[in-house]
This record gives C-alpha cells, structure tokens and sequence, in this order.
C-alpha cells in the first residue's frame, strides 16, 4: 500500500518537473538505448550470417590442405623453432588426387551424397562481333550442383559422358543470355560461343541456363551490360584447360542423418592416412555446421563487448540520477521534516526516495528501450538485415536499470531517512 | 480536577553543546501537568524556550534530564523507531507555516497521517473528507495547497493534525502567518474543536491576547515557568 502511494507520488513530482526529469534520465536513455541497439543490429548481423551460410549447405563439409604445424625441437637453450614462419603453398604433388577421392567415395558410400570440387579457369569474356558478356569460368563436379543448390532454368546439367570425356559444354546466366542473345533462351541452347580468356580462344557448346541471383553481400556496382557472372564448365574439361590433375580443396555433401561434425573427423582421419609421408601438409575437414556456430559465437562475443562499453553510459547515467536526487531531498527538507512530525518512520521516507528514484531510471529504461529498438531497426535496415530485437537484453536493461536506481538512490534516500525532524522543520 | 493526566512533565531540563564552553542551559527543570479536555496556551518571549518545549512535547526532541509520560506512554525510555509511531497516534501537529505537502491535495494531505498509520484507501478518504467538513473545507477537498489562501491551509492542516484521533493537538504559533481576520477564524476553530469534540490542545504562542482565550495560560520565561493564571475563556457562537 505504501509502495503504491510511493509510486504515484514519484510520478507526480516527475509530472511536475519534467525538464529536469527528462535531463536526469538523459544519462539512463542513452545507455539503455545504446546497449539495446547494439544488441540488436549484433543479433540481427548473426542471424543473418548464420541464415546465409546455412543456406549454402549446413551439411556440406570443406576439405582442405593445411600447414603442419612447425615441428618442436627442444634442446639444452630450451624449445627452438626450426624455420620458423615459413609459409609454404601446396602444389601439385600434394593436391588430392582423384584415387584418393574414389577411394574415399567407396569407403563411405553411405555417408556421402555427393562430392563438390570445382577448379577456376579465370575470367574472361564471351564475344560475337560486337556484342559480349563478361563472365568467369569454373569447372565443376555433379556435387557442386548439390553443394550450392544450382538448377537451371532452360536446358539440362551435365550429362556423365560430358563430365567424363571432358566436352567444351558450358551452362551460362540468364544476364549472359540478355547479352549475347538478346534474351531468348531457345537461340542460346545449343548455340557455339566464343570465349576469350587469358589470351587463348575457347568454343563451348551452351546446353543450360541458370538465373542469376544478386548476392546479398557484394554491391554489384556494374551496370546490367557490364556484369560478370560465373560461367559453369565440367570439372575435367576446366582441370585440362588450367593443366591441374589434383584438388586443392573440396566439399562433401552427407547424406541427411548423418552427424556432419562427427564425419568431419572421420573425413579428416581417412586422408590424412595419405599424408603421413607429407613433410609439410595435413588435411583439415570442418562441417560448415561447426563454421557457423563459430562464427556466430564470435560476433556474439563482439556484441556483448561492445555492449558493456556502452553499459558504462548507464553508470554514467546513474550518478546523474543521485545527483539530482540530493538536490531533490534538499529542496524537500521541510516535507521531509512534515512527514517525520506526522509520524513517518525512518523506513517510510528511505523508501520513498529510493521509488522515486527507481522511477526515474526506470522510465527512463523503458524510453530508452523504445528509442535502442527504433535506433537497431533502422540500422539494421540499413546494413539490410532483418533486425531481432532480444527479449533478453530488454529484461536485462529492464532489471538493470532498477538496479541503478536502488543503487544510486539509496544513499540520498538514507540521508534523508536520517535527518533530524526538527532541524528539517526549520529549514528555509 | 479529577481528570486524566495526558501530559505530565516531571523536571524536564534540556541543555544543548554539552561539555563545551559556550553550554546552553535552555529549559531549567519545567514541571507541567495538562489533563484531559484542557486548553492550554504556552506564552512566552522568542528565545524563552517555549519552542524546545514544543519540540519536547511533541516527541521530536528529548529531554537532558527528566520525566515525560504522554497519555500513560513513558516518552523517555521509548526508543527512536517508537517515537514515530507516537507522533503519528498521540500527536497532532500544527504548525505557523501549515507545511501542507505541495503538490498533492486538500484530502491526500488529510490523509498521510492516517497512511502511514495503515489505515487502508477507503476509510482514509471517508475520515478525510469527514474532517474537511468539520473544518469547513468540503469545498476545497481536490484543492492543491498553492490553490488556497492562508486561513484555508491551516484548516487542511488542523484537519490533518485530527485525523488519528491523536491525544492532544499541538499548536505552534497557528495564526502567527495570518491576518488578524483569518486568525480569528482558526481560533475560533480551536475553540469549536475544544467545545465540541472535547479535544485537548496545547497552543504555544507570543500573544498574551490570543493565550487567553485559552482555560489556563502558562508563562515561560528564561527556562523556567514563571507563573500560570486562569485564562479568559472564549464564548464562540457557531
């Protein structure tokens, strides 16, 4: 009952300064709002990073070659590094060799959908006469497809003969085909293009098309003549062209229902068999799973730090809400000496101070986090994510901002629970 | 008399900057005894320390030296926390400056004793609206203090001072901020009170005239009672 009383009392003397109270919770606004912010536009970065990746294949595992790690030589001055900071590049000697992949496809028939590889030619261009379109050319497996969900629109993928006898067919974009064909798919399909690249002339036969989409990340500055798009190969015409006969780097698709992280491993073990000999390379295998819980626990982390710096603006915040509080209590002596004379406990007017001052820092809280939402949705619009504000970090601020409120409030409230009643009833 | 004792001060002395060289001996040894139903006025000079004796009363202060029992509660030996509670059931202050809480109104300043004695939001209302009619305030119940003149705050404030039916109602210097009309008014409605409700009221002012109207009339001076007389008494037609 009294508390109620406190609370009503406490809004009206906001009510009736308003100014000075919409100052004193400034402090409290801007830290509650700045915290909720970045916590949202951070929220709304992660969810984004994840969604897209996990887009590109949550069960896809990334094989890859990696440095050993330096060799420790320990002797009487202590541990020496032998070269140390050497880096070394892969060549063809410690690619993956298409045995090893076959091998691996066979022990594990079961776990693996399918195996994207892919081996870029470089860019270049596809000319007739005057017009052209500018295009990069990648070769790829029949995984690839699979690993980064590709269909074509008009036309077929390619067929095994095709991927297997290495043929000069080709699968271009839509935009290519706006270029070069002034958008009709039927002249396209079956058509001979020229393709000119790193100064050597190349005839593929197109037999599909695919519909470009615009990356979310990149800005595609170039205007729709001048865009580059990929120009998809099969994988053993693209390796005889750049003369490569091993893998740098490949992607298992699993088949559903299988653990990605715990075939990563077993990925990982069953090649580096082969490279127990190999003085500077092992394999590495990480499921795109395990890449994006990383991730995104990285730039939770980034977010939280940068909140807390924020969190700083709230104690900032706080002292101004005692501040004003002292004043407060200075300018009430006389009322406070009045409720002593009619019979207010110590207790009674401790308690006053310290609602009014968590009403305070409380309203300003919930300001603040109406203003911290618009301020993360607008930003998050801007960097074109769809903003997440956290109900957890709204709970925080929410309970926080009490905290301070009882924090900062209680030491002016115990000072006028202590004043004596008759030097307070005489105060001018 | 044969009438309960409600105030009864036994050698009260009170003495302030004790143990330095500038000790101030400001009540020397009062004795006084105020029974049910009185009216009593307490003059004397400013600087007379009929204030302190106020404080005394009143329970804001405590004695250096002697007895004080109110309405049967030995005031001496009840500890701080205690005397809260006493001020708010046995006390009703008024003060010169009505120290009406700002910003709040007529009825929720009748009500604040009474708040923090407990009593819930409904009864609260009742009781105060009940008393700002007895004073004459029914119509300046939603009032804020800014909003009345001086003779209409005090009556919120004599409201006030009943609203826990205390044992006395202690009167500082009532009329002392108002004109001599509006300080008739408030008289007389100490004396309505006195007449009608039996009400014992302690009135401490400078005003022989004013102190007596009132039944007996104590002068204080220097410390120390210099003498008590009958006072006149008021006829009050209301």
């Amino acid at each position: 009952m009294l508390i109620y009383e406190n609370i009503r009392l406490a809004l009206f003397s906001l009510k009736a300064n308003k100014m000075r109270a919409l100052l004193t919770m400034l402090g409290i606004i801007i830290g509650i709002s700045s915290v909720i912010a970045i916590m949202t536009v951070g929220n709304s970065l992660t969810a984004s990073v994840t969604d897209s990746m996990s887009s590109m294949g949550a069960n896809n595992i990334t094989v890859g070659l990696q440095q050993k790690s330096e060799e420790e030589e320990v002797t009487e001055e202590g541990i020496r590094f032998e070269e140390s900071g050497s880096v070394k590049t892969p060549d063809e000697d410690d690619y993956f060799t298409r045995e090893m992949l076959e091998n691996y496809c066979d022990t594990y028939a079961d776990s693996i959908t399918a195996i994207s590889a892919s081996q870029s030619v470089g860019s270049g261009q596809i000319t007739d006469g005057g017009l052209y379109a500018n295009i990069s050319m990648l070769g790829c497996s029949v995984g690839y497809y699979l690993a980064n969900d590709i269909s074509v629109s008009d036309g077929r993928l390619f067929s095994e003969r095709e991927l297997d006898d290495a043929s000069k067919v080709a699968i271009i974009s839509d935009k290519a085909v706006n270029n070069m064909f002034d958008g009709n798919a039927e002249d396209a399909l079956g058509s001979i293009i020229q393709v000119n690249a790193g100064d050597k002339y190349y005839n593929f036969t197109v037999v599909g098309i695919y519909e470009y989409e615009t990356s979310s990340f990149g800005f595609s500055s170039s205007s729709e003549k001048e865009i580059t798009t990929t120009m998809y190969i099969p994988l053993k015409t693209a390796m005889e062209l750049t003369h490569t006969t091993g893998y740098q780097q490949f992607t298992v698709v699993t088949a559903s229902g299988i653990d990605s992280d715990e075939f990563a491993e077993t990925t990982e073990s069953f090649f580096n068999t082969y490279y127990r000999n190999n003085r500077d390379f092992e394999v590495s295998a990480y499921s795109m799973a395990s890449m994006v819980e990383t991730l995104s626990s990285m730039l939770s982390t980034i977010t939280t730090a940068i909140a807390v710096i924020a969190g700083i603006a709230l104690i900032v915040g706080g002292i101004g809400v005692m501040n004003i509080m002292l004043v407060s209590i200075t300018e009430r002596t006389r009322e406070i000496g009045t409720r002593k004379a009619l019979g207010a406990p110590n207790s009674s007017i401790r308690l006053q101070f310290i609602v009014e001052s968590i009403v305070i820092c409380l309203v300003g809280g919930i300001i603040g986090i109406i203003l911290g939402i618009i301020l993360g949705i607008a930003a998050a619009s801007l960097l074109g994510t769809a903003a997440t504000p956290s109900l957890g970090s709204i709970i925080i601020s929410i309970t926080f901002s009490m905290a301070i409120g009882v924090f900062f409030g209680y030491y002016p409230a115990n000072k006028a629970a202590k004043m004596d009643p008759i030097e307070a009833l005489r105060y001018e | 008399m044969g009438k309960r004792a409600i105030i009864e001060l036994r050698g009260i002395v009170k003495r302030f900057y004790i143990g330095t060289p500038n000790e101030l001996t400001v009540l020397n040894g009062i004795d006084l005894t105020v029974y049910e139903g009185e009216f009593v006025a307490i003059v004397g000079q400013s600087g007379s320390g009929k204030s302190t004796l106020m404080n005394i009363i009143g329970a804001l202060d405590r004695p250096t030296e002697g007895e004080y029992t109110l309405d049967g509660v030995n005031i001496i030996e009840a500890k701080d926390a205690e005397l809260s509670g006493i001020r708010n059931r046995k006390i009703g202050f008024v003060f010169q400056t009505y120290n009406l809480i700002s910003k709040t109104n007529a009825i929720k300043n009748v009500e604040l004793p009474m708040l923090y004695a407990g009593i819930s939001g409904k009864r609260r209302t009742a009781r105060a609206k009940e008393l700002l009619t007895l004073v004459g305030m029914e119509k300046r119940m939603k009032h804020l203090p800014e909003e009345l003149s001086g003779g209409q705050k005090q009556r919120v404030a004599i409201a006030r001072a009943m609203s826990n039916e205390p044992a006395i109602i202690l009167a500082d210097e009532p009329t002392g901020a108002l004109d001599s009309g509006t300080g008739r008014m408030v008289m007389d409605l100490f004396h309505k009170l006195h007449k009608e409700q039996g009400k014992t009221i302690v009135l401490i002012t400078h005003s022989p005239e004013l102190a007596d109207e009132t039944e007996r009339v104590i002068t204080i001076k220097d410390g120390e009672i210099l003498g008590e007389r009958r006072g006149m008494g008021r006829n009050v037609n209301i």
